[in-house]
């Protein structure tokens, strides 16, 4: 399997690293602490294939804290508020669109 | 039911500590997420979008009431109350916690229940038809094959790393209700002109990127011999399936460049090779898995009992009982099924509160029996048709008796990608307005069979091919589209369904296949001619026109 950091890297926006948490899978964003954070915007935003393959690489050393990572495309709002940049990154932030058999 | 041997219960067991170790390991650092990876897949462990999923077996889709009881106990401890019933006769839990899976594992462990090889390039889990062993005509229990096959291939090491998945559904009964043309091997129990019980064999069929029509390698193999042919097929396919290319590794794919011809005389030598060897199913391994399946007591009751008489006054109990029971090969008894398709739920889903309740039910109404199908819904095997009036009170106050078994908002979903990794669109909310849309059940009875499978992606866990209409979510410059095809079915006559036209976007979905029917409606011949069997007479085109006329 190539490993992400192979792959060839293309951004067209703002991008962040995003990723599940190992222990329970939680969706997580790379910090620019180089930790990680539930909380979007506490997202590192790279603007550049360089500056992205950067972030990937620290986000795929720590394999134990984080399964997965991924560069995403996100939209920064004239207020600075970080959004995401597609549907599956909406609804990896807000859960799932429809009503939960049992709500939460 | 099935009871599980010393062996299996211990094999379960062992299987349970092992994965524990391997979790430790992975939380620890000490196992990477390349290296677990494929040791958590086989064990049925995923990872969605916002969590791990968990999809447990539920071999040949018969659960006891115990065995239900536990699977609401890990929706409620472990997860977020709720399972979802899948295409292939598993579970899924959407919001495990990988620290917890262990304990979720072995308290499954305790009423032999697991998720060995739900996922990997491995024997996945063996289906059959919900109805076996009570269907009207059935050959035989094909449950005692399907057990003989989950028994074989359960950890064999020959097929434990194969080129890509690999899955049996196996049917007795003249009416296929375990899909078997749309799996990689597919077997019809049937008498050849000796009377002798075997097997017709079917390869290469699945849906996925590249549908595929199973073919029949051979049309009659002894039930002895079963085994044998079974490993010779895996061991063609394990030499020459292609490893090189995810998407052209499964056996179709082999089957179509080979040749059917080709690929069965490939077969034919391989078996020869190991016909009557020590792969030879003996009489007493048969006969001690059936004596393993414990069968009902039943009574000798009437087929129309007093209770019925007098419920037949009640239009709501009459209409739920033409729809959702079926003759059962006893006198006095039925077989129910039980709707997982409410007007506006997700299909397939079940809460943790309606799993007790059903259990609780079967106890009371089916000797502690509970079936899962393909089609996403449960079913009580063996339920006293004096039982039906009282039953289906208690199926209504739990949201269990909606009367569309077989009718257009009995819709098969995936996931799709309110969950799902995999997905370029959702699913589930387009199932919802559908079901909402043909809410009306006169208008649901008026249009008949109809079965609409909707997949959020072409990897095709909606079994969208082989739906009457068939949806399929892509993606197109970040916006939902869907694929819309018509014509497919999953039965005896299985076929792949055709494009109807260009995708239309997500919110179109439902007026396009409010279109599709009212044309049906429209062109149907008589008011039994199916909307399946309107479109092979009358190709798509008609229906074509009709949606693309103003769009």
């Amino acid at each position: 399997m190539t490993s992400p950091l192979q792959q060839k890297i293309k951004i067209t926006g703002p991008s962040i690293v995003t990723a599940n948490r190992t222990w329970d899978g939680a969706v997580i964003y790379r910090t620019a602490a180089q930790g990680w954070s539930t909380d979007l915007s506490d997202s590192a935003v790279v603007r550049s294939a360089d500056e992205a393959r950067a972030l990937l690489a620290e986000s795929v050393a720590d394999d134990v804290g984080a399964v997965g990572p991924y560069i995403a495309p996100v939209e920064i709002k004239e207020s600075g508020k970080i959004r995401p940049g597609n549907l599956r990154e909406h609804i990896r932030l807000q859960g799932v669109t429809i009503d939960l058999p049992v709500p939460a | 039911m099935y009871t599980y041997d010393e062996l299996d219960r211990t094999l379960i067991n062992e299987r349970v500590e092992e994965f524990r170790d391997q979790v430790k390991r992975r939380l620890s650092g000490e196992l990477t997420e390349d290296e677990f990876k494929m040791l958590r897949l086989q064990n049925g462990v995923y990872l969605q979008l916002h969590a791990y999923m968990f999809r447990v077996a539920i071999p040949y889709g018969t659960l006891s009431s115990a065995q239900l009881r536990r699977l609401a106990h890990v929706a409620r401890r472990y997860d977020r109350g709720y399972g979802h019933f899948t295409t292939r006769q598993n579970i899924q839990f959407n919001w495990i916690k990988l620290a917890e899976l262990p304990d979720a594992l072995s308290d499954l462990a305790e009423v032999g229940i697991h998720a060995m090889q739900t996922s990997g390039n491995n024997t996945r889990n063996v289906t059959s038809d919900q109805w076996a062993g009570v269907a009207p005509g059935e050959i035989e229990d094909p449950r005692i094959w399907s057990e003989l096959l989950r028994q074989y291939t359960t950890l064999h090491p020959e097929f434990s790393f194969l080129p890509r998945k690999f899955k049996f559904a196996i049917t007795a009964s003249a009416h296929d209700r375990a899909a078997i043309k749309v799996h990689d091997i597919g077997l019809r129990l049937h008498k050849n002109a000796a009377g002798e019980t075997g097997f017709e064999v079917l390869v290469g069929g699945g849906l996925g990127r590249t549908p595929f029509i199973g073919k029949t390698i051979k049309p009659f193999v002894h039930g002895h011999d079963l085994l044998s042919y079974v490993e010779a097929i895996l061991r063609v396919y394990n030499q020459y399936g292609r490893r090189d290319n995810i998407y052209k590794a499964r056996i179709k794919i082999l089957v179509h460049e080979l040749g059917i011809e080709k690929f069965a005389a490939e077969v034919e030598d391989e078996w020869q090779q190991m016909r009557g060897t020590a792969l030879t199913v003996d009489d007493a391994v048969i006969e001690d898995i059936r004596s393993r399946f414990t069968y009902p007591a039943y009574e000798k009751l009437p087929h129309l009992p007093e209770e019925l008489k007098k419920a037949a006054h009640d239009p709501h109990f009459e209409r739920w009982r033409k729809n959702s029971t079926f003759t059962h090969k006893v006198q006095g008894y039925a077989i129910v099924t039980l709707s997982l398709k409410p007007v506006g739920g997700p299909p397939g889903d079940a809460t943790a509160e309606q799993m007790d309740a059903v259990a609780d039910l079967a106890d009371k109404y089916s000797f502690g029996e509970i079936r899962v199908g393909h089609e996403q819904n449960l079913a009580l095997p063996h339920v006293a048709r004096r039982d039906l009036p009282a039953l289906w009170k208690a199926l209504d106050a739990i949201g269990l008796a909606t009367p569309n078994v077989n009718l257009v908002s009995d819709i098969i979903a995936c996931p799709g990608l309110d969950y799902c990794s995999l997905a370029n669109a959702r699913s589930i909310p387009i199932a919802q307005e559908l079901t909402r849309r043909f809410a009306n059940h006169d208008t649901a009875e008026l249009i008949g069979r109809l079965h609409i499978n909707i997949s959020g992606c072409i990897n095709a866990c909606g079994h969208h091919h082989v739906g009457h209409i068939g949806i399929l979510g892509v993606e197109k410059n970040g916006e939902e589209f869907y694929q819309i095809t018509i014509g497919g079915r999953a039965d005896e006559d299985a076929e792949v369904g055709t494009l109807i036209g260009p995708a239309v976007p997500y919110g179109d979905v439902a007026d396009v296949i409010e279109d599709i029917v009212e044309a049906y409606l429209a062109l149907r011949e008589r008011p039994d001619e199916l909307f399946v069997d309107a479109v092979k007479r009358l190709g798509v085109e008609p229906f074509r026109e009709r949606v693309y006329a103003t769009r």
